[in-house]
C-alpha cells in the first residue's frame, strides 16, 4: 500500500517538473504568435524594414505596419552561409583529428581549447572579430567581420559533433576499407564521412541554429544596415538585429513580435529538420 | 616434436617464427612456423584470446595501422616476402573477410563490390566493371538473388547475404589467399551453411585460411587444422589425422572439448 502512494507522489513530480520544462516554450510561442501573426504576409519577406515615420503614419491610421524584414533575412542567411563556409570545413579538419587521436596529449588539448571556447561569452568573440576584422581587414562594419564572430561561435560545436558521430562508426567498416589497400586519407574522406554524413548534416544544423539568434557579437561588427547587403566587405542587417532595432523604436513595437516570431519558428524547424536527420542516420 | 607441425611443400604462404605483441613484452603470437597450402581450406581453431585473429591479421598487414603492435619473423607468399610489397598489392593478393559483415554502408550492392578499385582510384571500364561484379557475385552464389537490385544499398540484404557479399568484395581483386577470421558468427544456422559450401567450392581457384572458434565447423570444412593455445601453435595437420589421432595431449583436450 505504501509502495503504491510512494509510486505516485513519484509520478506526480515527473509530471510537474516535465510540465515546467515545457511550460515556458509554449507560452513563448503562444505569446509570440498572438502578438505577431497579424505582421507577417507577403509584404514581410519581400520589403525591407520601414522607417520610424513609415510606422509612425500607419500606426497613427490604425493600420499595420507597412514593410518587412528582407534586409534582416538576406543579411542572417548571407553570414550564416559565410560563417559555415569557414566554420565546416576547419571544424569538419579538427573533428577528423581528435577523432584519430583519440588518447594522443595533443589531441587532448585541443579538444580541452574548444571546451573552453565554447563557453567564451559571444560578446567577447564579437570583440575579436571586431579588432581582427573591422579594425584590420575591411576597415569598417562589415558582414565578413560578423560572419568571423559566426564562424568561431560555430567551430568548436561542429568539432565535437564531428568527433562523436565519427565514433559511432563501427571500427569494422574502416577495417573493410585498410582490408581492401585503400590509403589513409581516402578512408577518411570516402568511407567515414559518407558514412556519417547525415551526422555531420546534423551538426551543422544544430550549430547554424545556435548562431542564427546571436546578436550581441553583431552589434560589434555587421552593425546593421536599413538595405539589403550581399557585400562582405559592407556593414549588414540581421534579423536578430532587427528585433533590437525594432524594440528601442517606440512605433516598430508589432515587428518585434512578428521578427521574433519568424526567428523562432525557423530555429525550431532547423531542430526539427536536424533531429529528423538523425533519426534516419541511427536506423 | 617434429610431427606436430606438418611440412607444406611448395606453400603459397609461409610464416617464419612469427611473434606478434600488442603491449612490449607481452606476445599474443609466439614464434608461430607454418606453411599453407594451395587450393586448400586450412582451419586456425583455438580458444577464444589464443592468438587466431592476431594471427591472420598479419598476414596481410593489417597490424601495421596501429602503431604499438610489434610483428617480427618473416611471411611469404609464393616466396616474395609481404613486407617488401606496397600495401595496396599485399591486399589485392590476400583478401580478408571479418567476423561482422562490414558491406560500406553508402554504397549499392554494385559499389561494394568493385569497392576495391573505386576507392583506389583504379579505373575500368564500364563493362569490365560489369562483368567483375557479375563474376564476383556469381562465385558467392549471390547473382540471382541481387541481379535485379545492384543499385540498392548492401545494408538492405539479409546477415547471410551481407557476408556474401563481403566475399565477393574481396574476390574481385582476384586474390591469392582469403583471410576469413570466424566469418559465420554472426549468421544463423541456414546461412552458415551456405558460406561453408561457398568458401569449399572456392578452394578450386583461392587458397583460403579460416579462422574458427567452431571445432565442427572446421572438421566439416577444412582439409588442414591448425590448433592454437595461448599465442602458440601446438599443432598442426591435415585435418582428419588431427582430429581423429592429435598427438599434443592440449590439442586432445580442447577437441574433447575439456576447455573451450
Ligand atoms: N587490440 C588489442 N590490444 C591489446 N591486446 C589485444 C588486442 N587484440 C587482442 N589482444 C590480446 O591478444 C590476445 C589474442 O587475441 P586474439 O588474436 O583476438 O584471439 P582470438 O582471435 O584467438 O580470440 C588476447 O589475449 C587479447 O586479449
Ligand atoms: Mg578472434
Amino acid at each position: 500500500m505504501e509502495r503504491v502512494i510512494k509510486d505516485k507522489i513519484f509520478k506526480g513530480f515527473v509530471i510537474l517538473f516535465a510540465f515546467i520544462t515545457i511550460s515556458p516554450i509554449i507560452m513563448i510561442i503562444y505569446k509570440l504568435v498572438i502578438k505577431g501573426y497579424r505582421q507577417i504576409n507577403i509584404n514581410f519577406f519581400m520589403q525591407n524594414a520601414p522607417d520610424t515615420y513609415e510606422a509612425m503614419i500607419a500606426l497613427n491610421a490604425g493600420k499595420i505596419i507597412p514593410g518587412g524584414i528582407l534586409n534582416g533575412i538576406t543579411g542572417t542567411l548571407f553570414m550564416v552561409i559565410i560563417a559555415s563556409t569557414i566554420a565546416i570545413p576547419i571544424g569538419l579538419l579538427i573533428g577528423v583529428f581528435l577523432y584519430e587521436n583519440k588518447n594522443k596529449f595533443y589531441a587532448n588539448i585541443v579538444r580541452d581549447i574548444t571546451d573552453i571556447l565554447q563557453g567564451v561569452p559571444s560578446i567577447v568573440l564579437g570583440l575579436i572579430a571586431y579588432f581582427w576584422v573591422v579594425k584590420s581587414i575591411t576597415n569598417g562594419f562589415s558582414a565578413l567581420a560578423g560572419s568571423v564572430a559566426l564562424a568561431i561561435m560555430m567551430m568548436p560545436l561542429i568539432i565535437r559533433s564531428t568527433e562523436e558521430t565519427l565514433k559511432m562508426i563501427p571500427e569494422t567498416i574502416k577495417e573493410a576499407g585498410f582490408a581492401l589497400g585503400v590509403p589513409y586519407h581516402k578512408i577518411i574522406l570516402r568511407i567515414l564521412i559518407p558514412t556519417s554524413f547525415s551526422g555531420l548534416l546534423t551538426g551543422s544544423l544544430l550549430a547554424i541554429s545556435r548562431i542564427i539568434g546571436e546578436t550581441a557579437p553583431l552589434m560589434l561588427t555587421a552593425l546593421g544596415s536599413s538595405i539589403v547587403n550581399l557585400n562582405i566587405e559592407k556593414p549588414t542587417s540581421a534579423v536578430p538585429l532587427l528585433i533590437w532595432e525594432f524594440y528601442n523604436d517606440p512605433n516598430m513595437v508589432d515587428l518585434v513580435w512578428s521578427s521574433s516570431l519568424f526567428l523562432m519558428g525557423f530555429v525550431l524547424f532547423l531542430n526539427i529538420l536536424s533531429k529528423s536527420l538523425n533519426g534516419e542516420c541511427r536506423m | 616434436m617434429k610431427d606436430l607441425i606438418i611440412k607444406i611443400e611448395n606453400p603459397v604462404l609461409d610464416i617464419k617464427n612469427l611473434s606478434i605483441s600488442y603491449n612490449k613484452g607481452k606476445y599474443a603470437v609466439t614464434n608461430v612456423n607454418a606453411g599453407v597450402k594451395k587450393n586448400s581450406v586450412t582451419a586456425i581453431m583455438g580458444p577464444s584470446g589464443c592468438g587466431k585473429s592476431t594471427l591472420l591479421r598479419a598476414i596481410n598487414r593489417m597490424h601495421e595501422l596501429y602503431p604499438n603492435i610489434e610483428v617480427k619473423g618473416k611471411i611469404f607468399l609464393n616466396n616474395n616476402d609481404i613486407f617488401l610489397m606496397s600495401s595496396i598489392e599485399i591486399r589485392r593478393k590476400i583478401g580478408m573477410v571479418f567476423q561482422r559483415p562490414n558491406p560500406f554502408p553508402t554504397m549499392s550492392i554494385y559499389d561494394n563490390v568493385i569497392a576495391g578499385y573505386k576507392l583506389n582510384g583504379i579505373r575500368l571500364k564500364k563493362n569490365k566493371k560489369d562483368e567483375i561484379v557479375e563474376k564476383s557475385l556469381k562465385d558467392v552464389v549471390l547473382w540471382n538473388e541481387v541481379k535485379n537490385s545492384l543499385k540498392k544499398k548492401g545494408t538492405f540484404l539479409s546477415g547471410g547475404q551481407q557476408q556474401r557479399l563481403c566475399i565477393a568484395r574481396a574476390l574481385a581483386f582476384k586474390p591469392d589467399v582469403i583471410l576469413l577470421d570466424e566469418p559465420t558468427s554472426a549468421l544463423d544456422p541456414i546461412a552458415t551453411k551456405k558460406v561453408e559450401q561457398l568458401l569449399i567450392k572456392l578452394k578450386e581457384n583461392y587458397t583460403i585460411l579460416l579462422v574458427t572458434h567452431n571445432m565442427s565447423q572446421a572438421a566439416r570444412m577444412s582439409d588442414y587444422s591448425m590448433f592454437m593455445y595461448l599465442g602458440e601453435l601446438v599443432e598442426y595437420g591435415k585435418t582428419k589425422k588431427l582430429f581423429i589421432n592429435p598427438v599434443d595431449k592440449r590439442t586432445e583436450e580442447y577437441l574433447t572439448g575439456k576447455f573451450s
